[in-house]
């Protein structure tokens, strides 16, 4: 594309099917204990699985 | 839904459901704003006219990109997921974290500790070791099939009761072989304990650690003060700087407060990776907004102003190969966690609690020592279902500032206990940390189209 270069291949829709194992690592977003935005978390689940 | 910024030169449009994120020339992000879906496949005349300083080719090759990508579903996507099919996947989450707030006492005075110096307001107390093992059971046992289990010994400083710290990692290690369990341990300290054995038993066992410096030496003594008024600064800085030395490629994070007083934070990031520290996390504090050092609306665009000065600053280095990590804008892209998860931010009172040194269960740390909150004592292996079952509904679903906010996938509802304690309501974010939030988001997508 010319226009418009893409980051990323946008299909977190498609992992409302096949993720919510939980086993990733619990978010706490309190700012007194290094607070997470959820989205720099690990998937636990498959190394390979691009989101 | 989209969400479209230009920071640093970069034209950037998040897609909010499909995580779609995207770069555009300045025809294209122009061009967004008159569309939606649905789109037609065929290039609209009306856009010639609207873009007459751009040649047709152009405006029709930048319209069938942006169709492509809507085609593809990774632009104006609609969502998939209802709140009714996630609350039935929350209410039955296990426990899998713990906080161990092991002393409930501390050798700092800091101004701004929300744990009223430590005690959490309940008086200097240490966790005995007794309690320590029936929290590590009572873990195991709510834990359900999960293997990851996360314990945070935390304070209070933790350091301070040390001995109990290396018993329960022993106590739980010997565990969960046989129960399936995989333990990871956190630490957060103010380093003012640590001495060689303490540190190479943390550099061992310690999955995590977070190490409490604010910055520059003066920022950081103005409020991080020992019991005797003196400052911390130069008691710590060099132990932290040994800790890291032997952490090899483990884990840890710097982490500081920011304050009113220093709204030109980016010195204390910059002060202390040019101390040797490449794993940094600087927060905003959190207090009564009627104390002098609280963060006020006022002071957003000066924060703003500083979290895009550190975000250039991150991309040079490391363009110039320098090693500095900021916590906050930290976000991945590509192998992030799925959707599920990011429905729901905070952990709190429903896979994550907090443990008093006398066993007590709360939501979180940030809650601890509230007697409303109290939701059962690791002795008795009981846990409030209501109050869990509460927390449970904490989804982005049911925060009504949440449902339409682009960030919702990224911010994930902000923490709970802040809700609490700005607004009285668990449900209703905060807005000087949703605006803070947002920034960061923004800051860091940014960081990722500079770096390519």
């Amino acid at each position: 594309m010319e226009h418009i270069k893409s980051l990323n291949e946008g299909n977190l829709k498609q992992t409302a099917c096949e993720g919510g194992c939980g086993e990733c690592q619990t978010s706490c977003q309190s700012a007194c204990k290094t607070s997470c935005t959820v989205a720099n978390q690990k998937c636990e689940k498959d190394e390979d699985r691009a989101i | 839904m989209i969400h479209k910024y230009t920071m640093s030169g970069y034209n950037i449009v998040l897609d909010v459901e499909s995580g779609g994120v995207f770069v555009m020339d300045d025809l294209a992000f122009k061009m967004l704003d008159g569309l939606g879906a649905p789109m037609q496949k065929k290039c609209p005349n009306e856009l010639f006219e609207k873009f007459p300083e751009y040649s047709q080719d152009d405006v029709k090759n930048s319209y069938d990109e942006i169709y492509s990508l809507y085609a593809s579903n990774c632009l104006f996507s609609e969502s998939n997921i209802s709140a009714d099919e996630y609350e039935r996947l929350a209410e039955n989450s296990p426990v899998k974290a713990m906080c161990l707030n092991v002393a409930h006492d501390c050798n700092l005075r800091c101004k701004y500790c929300f744990a009223s110096t430590g005690d959490f307001g309940g008086g200097r107390k240490l966790m005995p070791m007794e309690v320590a093992k029936k929290a590590i059971d009572f873990l195991i046992e709510n834990s359900g099939k999960r293997r990851n289990l996360e314990v945070d010994f935390f304070g209070g400083e933790p350091l301070l009761n040390f001995d109990v710290v290396k018993e329960t990692v022993e106590y739980a290690k010997n565990r969960e072989k046989n129960n399936n369990k995989n333990f990871r341990f956190t630490i957060t300290t103010n380093g003012v304990l640590l001495d060689d054995e303490k540190i190479e038993y943390i550099n061992h066992h310690m999955n995590n650690v977070v190490l409490s410096l604010d910055g520059r030496r003066e920022i950081n003594d103005r409020v991080r003060r020992r019991v005797d008024g003196s400052g911390s600064y130069d008691l710590i800085l060099p132990k932290f700087l040994k800790l890291v030395e032997g952490r090899k490629d483990k884990d840890y994070y710097v982490r500081g407060t920011f304050t009113k007083y220093n709204l030109d934070f980016l010195k204390d990031v910059l002060h202390i990776n040019d101390c040797g520290f490449d794993q940094i996390s600087v927060e905003p504090v959190v207090c009564d907004s009627s104390c002098e050092y609280a963060i006020t609306e006022e002071d957003l665009p000066k924060i703003f102003e500083q979290y895009e000065l550190l975000a250039n600053k991150i991309v040079q280095k490391k363009k110039n190969n320098h090693k500095i990590n900021f916590f906050h804008f930290m976000i991945d892209l590509n192998q992030g966690p799925c959707l599920i998860k990011r429905l729901k931010g905070c952990g709190c009172g429903n896979e994550y609690v907090a443990i008093s040194p006398d066993g007590w269960i709360y939501p979180c740390h940030q809650l601890m020592g509230v007697e409303k909150w109290k939701m059962g004592n690791v002795a008795e292996n009981k846990l409030d279902q209501k109050i869990k079952k509460d927390f449970s509904k904490t989804t982005i679903f049911h925060k009504e500032e949440c449902k339409n906010c682009w960030a919702r996938f990224y911010c994930s509802g902000g923490c709970n206990a802040n809700n609490h304690q700005y607004a009285g309501n668990i449900l209703k974010p905060y807005k000087i940390s949703c605006e803070m939030e947002k920034k960061r988001i923004e800051c860091a997508i940014m960081i990722k189209a500079a770096l390519g």
